[in-house]
């Protein structure tokens, strides 16, 4: 089981953490890479801002929504908690035509995509089963089977690379298929056919695997007895360990791995060593099967808390927080009172978009509802 | 000293007869196991399996790695290999990864054999809607399985039933799979949990349909989580004067047709009720075996009352895809009007 040491330490799946690329310490200090410092190393001060005003902004979306299902406004919520860096870092790193096929918690990637993240309560709330025009943002509806949309991003991948939109060498037309999962994901025998598939065909997929410790209440330990990122290296694909609460890191191991793709290089796999600071899901409770002291201990490795430390030493002004504050407290408000204006569908939504055709048992079923509940009118009228 | 056995009864849940059930099964059988994601210290989403791991350890109730074709598969392995494995699979919708297994694999291998071979799994899956669920996690997949020749289908509709059916499964040589109506985890009623061995036979339970209120007008034929809604049906038609016999299959194969032809015979009208979509369903396949062998009884069609030909809707509009009460009173003034 995952129990911490004396300090509060833990040992990842499959042993220390030494392959672990981390540019960022937990108390915010920058440290150097020799692979992968360039990649982020020209972020001057607005760029960090921009990446801390977007983990916050997430961070209470998070926080809004996991407040309103207590309030009974939403049926279920998978809080993010935790995860923002891994999400921002990465999802910042993508470019406009890059495809995304995410889970069901990615919300820090929606955000980088442009996806009004209002959308995302509409499924939460039992009134659709999407909520967004995955068109729109290039940001696929979510995946709740864990693990299938893996082999959608890496037949995704193997459509852009017949079309040709691969290494030209033309950052306007090269582009790339992510697919986002967790840890629990990878013992899924379709990620496991995804990786297959990716690494026979050179797809331009990446497998950003966010390992945030625990698949409900399974330890990673018992998915897996090696690092998550050498499933992806038993398959051929090139594979790297990134800590997943530093956001420069997670940007940069998804930089060189977009870049991978989009060149012609083929797939790789991220595992991004993170964690999930809240419950699974707001119908879980996490107090059966962790403990205080591990959830202490990630708490000290907070990802907000971290570039927050980073912009202090940097000199960064104290009106930089408290606009920021102001602005999602404005949020805040926005997301609730949209969330309470979702109405509810009507009934002959039911019938909608069951076949992209004209379907005879389709519509039969909706004519007999129809004059069923229209009886039920004139039953009231009369009486 | 007198010693004879106590009938011990305790009003308990739906989901705790079935942890009852579970628990004496292993008691009796050191070869009986549960494997599952989640069942171990959290006993379950459902909490199923609440307590069971500490008590019988981890070698007995598993934690699996997340893959359902994965439990299903290694599942078969250990029932050849002498073990009587019991699966959980998380929900309904998370059946499909081990679809191929149950259906090429662990409904065949005794066939393939020639008997040869035991494959004594049950895969037990909580299903049906009413819990106000995101998508994936309220659906209705029996009669896939249940037109798969070589597995047994069950549904119990009460936590008495819910406690001798998972054991009679459990002693089946055959693979069962044992459907679960989610929406009724949480009912309560007084079970017997003294039922001894012999009560639990060798499995020749699963074959038997139960007359849950009997009734002379129309026969109501329904299973899992809509018995409750035909019992209710039941009751509200007596208040206008009809008295409908509600039978509660158990099975949806082999389905019991001897015990609703023979209400049927005596009501003369049938509306058979399932959360399950009905193009295709169970229903159609009564409603037309009980023509062949009622047909100078029966004054009106067999009407069915089930889900529409959509996927299920969302949470917000599945009163409506759900069979209702209003819904099953409506069938039953039609068949009565004719
Ligand atoms: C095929 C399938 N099996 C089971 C489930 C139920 N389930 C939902 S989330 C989850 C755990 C997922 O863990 P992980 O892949 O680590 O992702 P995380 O939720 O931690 O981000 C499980 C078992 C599911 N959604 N799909």
């Amino acid at each position: 089981m995952f129990t911490p040491d004396a300090d509060g330490d833990t040992t990842p799946v499959g042993g220390p953490d030494d392959d672990l690329i981390q540019l960022l310490t937990p108390d915010g200090e920058r440290v150097h890479h020799e692979s992968y410092s360039a990649r982020v190393d020209h972020l001057d001060t607005e760029a960090l801002q921009s990446l801390y005003r977007d983990m916050v902004m997430v961070r209470r979306f998070d926080t809004e929504a996991t407040s309103l299902q207590r309030h009974g406004e939403l049926g279920l919520w998978p809080p993010c908690l935790g995860q923002e860096a891994a999400q921002v870092g990465s999802g910042r790193a993508l470019g406009v035509r890059d495809y995304v096929f995410p889970s069901y918690r990615e919300l820090g990637v929606a955000w980088t995509r442009g996806v009004d993240l209002r959308k995302t309560l509409h499924l939460f709330r039992g009134e659709d089963h999407g909520g967004w025009d995955p068109a729109e943002h290039n940001f696929h509806l979510y995946t709740l089977v864990i693990g299938a949309h893996t082999l959608h991003a890496t037949g995704y991948a193997m459509g852009i690379q017949r079309d040709g939109d691969v290494g030209t060498g033309n950052p306007d037309r090269d582009r790339a298929a992510v697919a986002y999962f967790g840890d629990g994901a990878t013992a899924q025998g379709d990620v496991n056919e995804a990786l297959t598939f990716a690494a026979v065909n050179d797809a331009p997929v990446v497998f950003f695997c966010q390992n945030n410790q625990w698949a409900i209440s399974e330890p990673a330990q018992q998915q897996s007895r090696v690092p998550l990122f050498h499933r992806g290296r038993g398959f051929g694909v090139p594979s790297v360990r990134v800590d997943g609460n530093d956001v420069l890191a997670s940007h940069a191991v998804m930089l060189e791995a977009l870049e991978r793709a989009r060149s012609g290089g083929g797939p790789t796999f991220i595992e991004a060593v993170t964690y999930r600071m809240g419950a699974h899901t707001t119908s879980d409770d996490p107090t059966k099967y962790r403990t205080r002291a591990e959830e202490e201990m990630w708490r000290r490795r907070d990802p907000i808390d971290r570039l927050h430390a980073l912009l202090v030493r940097e000199g960064e002004s104290e009106q930089f927080f408290t606009e920021l504050e102001a602005e999602t407290e404005q949020f805040g408000a926005e997301i609730r009172e949209y969330c309470r204006a979702i109405a509810a569908p009507g009934t002959e939504r039911m019938f909608e978009h069951v076949y992209a055709s004209e379907n005879p048992q389709v519509s039969a079923d909706r004519a007999w509802l129809a004059e069923y509940e229209e009886g039920f009118a004139t039953e009231e009228a009369s009486a | 000293m007198s010693t004879t056995v106590e009938s011990s009864t305790e009003r308990i849940t739906l989901g705790k007869a079935i942890n009852l059930g579970l628990r004496r099964a292993m008691e009796r059988d050191p070869k009986v196991m549960l494997m599952g994601e989640d069942i171990g210290p959290l006993g379950g989403v459902f909490r199923v399996t609440d307590g069971l791991q500490k008590d019988f350890g981890s070698e007995r109730v598993v934690d699996t790695p997340l893959a359902e074709s994965g439990i299903v598969g290694t599942a078969i392995g250990l029932a050849v290999a002498g073990y009587r494995p019991v699966c959980e699979i998380q929900f309904d919708g998370f059946i499909f990864p081990a679809f191929n297994q149950i259906t090429t694999q662990l409904a065949k291998m005794h066939y393939r054999s020639r008997g040869a071979v035991h494959v004594p799994v049950v895969i037990r899956v909580p299903y049906g809607g009413g819990i106000g669920a995101v998508e994936h996690h309220s659906e209705s997949p029996e009669v896939l399985f249940a037109h798969t020749p070589g597995l047994r289908v069950i549904t119990p509709a009460t936590p008495a039933d819910a406690f001798t059916m998972i054991q009679q499964a459990i002693a089946s040589p055959d693979p069962v799979l044992f459907f679960e109506p989610k929406a009724r985890y949480w009912d309560k009623a007084e079970v017997d949990v003294s039922a001894t061995d012999s009560a639990i036979g060798g499995g020749d339970g699963l074959n038997t349909a139960r007359v849950a209120r009997p009734g002379t007008d129309v026969t109501v034929v329904a299973y899992g989580p809509a018995v409750a809604t035909a019992l209710r049906a039941a009751a509200a038609a007596e208040a206008d004067g009809i008295s409908l016999e509600v039978i509660d299959l158990r099975a949806v194969s082999p389905i019991d047709f001897p015990t609703i032809a023979a209400s049927v015979r005596r009501t003369g009208r049938l509306v058979v009720v399932h959360e399950a979509p009905t193009f295709l369903g169970a229903g159609g396949e009564i409603a037309a075996r009980i023509t062949e062998e009622c047909f100078y009884h029966l004054e009106a069609p067999v009407l069915r009352v089930g889900g529409f030909h959509t996927p299920y809707p969302v949470s917000k509009i599945e009163e409506e895809y759900l069979p209702n009460l209003d819904r099953v009173l409506h069938a039953v003034d039609t068949v009565l009007s004719h």
